[in-house]
């Protein structure tokens, strides 16, 4: 399986960041995210304080910075937006060279920018120390309904067992001298989704047999990992020091943008 | 006589399509014992396999677990003393670690913290995969997820261990080594199974199930070198391999 191992998204490391209990972990980030999604676009000072409390963040994963910033790629088409915004916005507009910008959209745009891209970095940081089965765990801690825990942790299950099957029927396509040219292709691979449908239900079926011939009766025993006060103590001081900021900001008058 | 860990009598099962696969199977398994449980495509082993733990349950006849009735009211305990491996380990390791799914069945029995810890080595240690609880299953070679899909089961403690088809796709290591694990495990076994030398190997005694019934009974290695027998329930030997040269297994004492 070689390459298959471990999750893309994950990095490997045993730092504070990592060994945090995830239901912590999962309420600081969702509390970090808020503070930075509420904040007034004109607070450029806050943005500033928010980039470097990340910054701490990535330094005491151990997580390299290059792996956090080639994950940050499904920001992309929100940074065209962003670019797009003083074009099309309407309003008050300043000339930049031979382009007429709206103001409003360069405020609007900016905002976008800085507020994706932090809560993207953010994110992707939690996942990079955060293994995929964690995640199951601790949102089954926070109590999120059992129906959806149960399907995320039986995706990660069996995701790599379905491509597996994928890549078994596209081979036997293949073999037979199949190849996907033309439109006229499209009624084979069709077929050939539907039957992986199909065999992915049966499955699904297999495994409940399997499941109630243990005792299943519609709850997964999942072991939680208690978190200690200090660990509670360390997730909130991300939020906190983020809030704090922002306050500071408000009260400030110096770094706004007009 | 003791009283039989399993017990069928008169067990007949149609689905609801109609078909029918069971037409009154009568079968006992005494403690200890083990038996192997043979027959072609289509004979209705799984059928009778799914019946063993009241996932089934027979239109007509009875089933009953070391003098249990399946019944809804005892299908819990019935599940706990029957346990099943399934064929494709795929279908029985769901969990994202082999910890994880090797407590799935003490949990779901109330057993928590130290108990289910100790309930999860045991399992694992018996199977020779101790190490690897941190593991998720699908990083495992097929002989190991084959290896964990038992622990799985014995951590429930059964009194009988149900094995569907245990060497299929195992190469021949793996397949000797599985024979080892099972022949040192001192529960009741029931193995279906088409490898006969398998079960020669293993279970002193083998039923033959052909056309929803039990057609044939009686010691493994008299069932085999019966030719007459063979062919009319469409088993056969591989080649080369000669029942009536083996010493005759007898019954493990408990």
């Amino acid at each position: 399986m070689g390459a298959a191992h471990g999750h893309s998204l994950h990095y490997h490391g045993h730092s504070v960041l990592h060994r945090t209990p995830v239901h912590a972990k999962i309420v600081g980030l969702l509390a970090f995210v808020s503070v930075v999604v509420l904040t007034p676009g004109a607070y450029v000072l806050a943005f500033a304080a928010y980039a470097i409390i990340i910054a701490v963040l990535v330094a005491v994963s151990e997580v390299p910075v290059r792996y956090v910033l080639r994950r940050l790629w499904p920001v992309v088409p929100f940074v065209g937006v962003a670019l797009l915004l003083p074009v099309v916005a309407t309003g008050e507009r300043v000339d930049v060279g031979p382009v007429s910008l709206a103001v409003e959209g360069l405020r609007g745009g900016l905002t976008l920018l800085l507020k994706v891209l932090l809560a993207a970095t953010s994110a992707v940081l939690f996942a990079a120390t955060t293994e995929p089965r964690e995640l199951v765990r601790g949102l089954d801690q926070l109590r999120l309904p059992q129906p959806l825990v149960q399907i995320l942790a039986f995706m990660l299950r069996y995701l790599e067992v379905v491509a597996d099957e994928v890549r078994r029927m596209s081979i036997a396509l293949t073999s037979r001298g199949f190849r996907a040219r033309s439109p006229r292709h499209w009624p084979v691979l069709a077929r050939t989704l539907g039957a992986l449908f199909i065999r992915s239900y049966e499955r699904g079926e297999r495994v409940h047999l399997a499941m109630v011939s243990r005792g299943y009766t519609g709850r997964m025993p999942m072991r939680h990992t208690p978190a200690a006060v200090r660990d509670w103590a360390r997730v909130a001081a991300v939020p906190a020091a983020a809030a704090l900021a922002l306050v500071t900001a408000a009260l400030l008058p110096v770094g706004r943008l007009p | 006589m003791s009283v039989p860990v399993i017990e069928l009598n008169g067990v007949a099962f149609a689905y609801p399509d109609g078909h029918q696969a069971l037409f009154g199977v009568d079968l006992h398994i005494h403690p200890g014992e083990r038996v192997a449980l043979l027959g072609p495509n289509g004979a209705g082993k799984t059928t009778l396999v799914l019946h063993l733990n009241g996932i089934l349950r027979p239109g007509l006849g009875s089933v009953t677990v070391s003098g249990l009735p399946v019944t809804d009211e005892t299908v819990g305990e019935v599940r706990r003393r029957v346990g099943i491996v399934f064929q494709d380990p795929d279908d029985q390791l769901f969990m994202p670690t082999v910890r994880d799914d090797v407590a799935f069945g003490p949990a779901n029995l109330g057993l928590t913290g130290a108990e289910l810890d100790a309930r999860v080595e045991t399992a694992l240690t018996v199977v020779g995969m101790g190490e690897f609880a941190d593991r998720p299953p699908h990083h495992l070679s097929f002989g190991q997820r084959r290896r964990v899909a038992i622990a799985t089961v014995l951590a429930m403690e059964p009194e009988i261990l149900v094995l569907d088809e245990p060497s299929s796709n195992l190469d021949p290591t793996s397949r000797r080594e599985l024979a080892e694990i099972l022949e040192a495990l001192p529960v009741t076994v029931l193995m279906v199974t088409h490898d006969l030398p398998y079960a020669a190997q293993l279970c002193e005694r083998s039923v033959v199930l052909h056309d929803g019934v039990i057609a044939v009974d009686g010691p493994t290695l008299e069932v085999l070198s019966d030719a007459d027998t063979m062919a009319r329930h469409r088993l056969e030997l591989p080649f080369g391999f000669d029942p009536t040269t083996l010493p005759a297994r007898s019954k493990p004492t408990q």
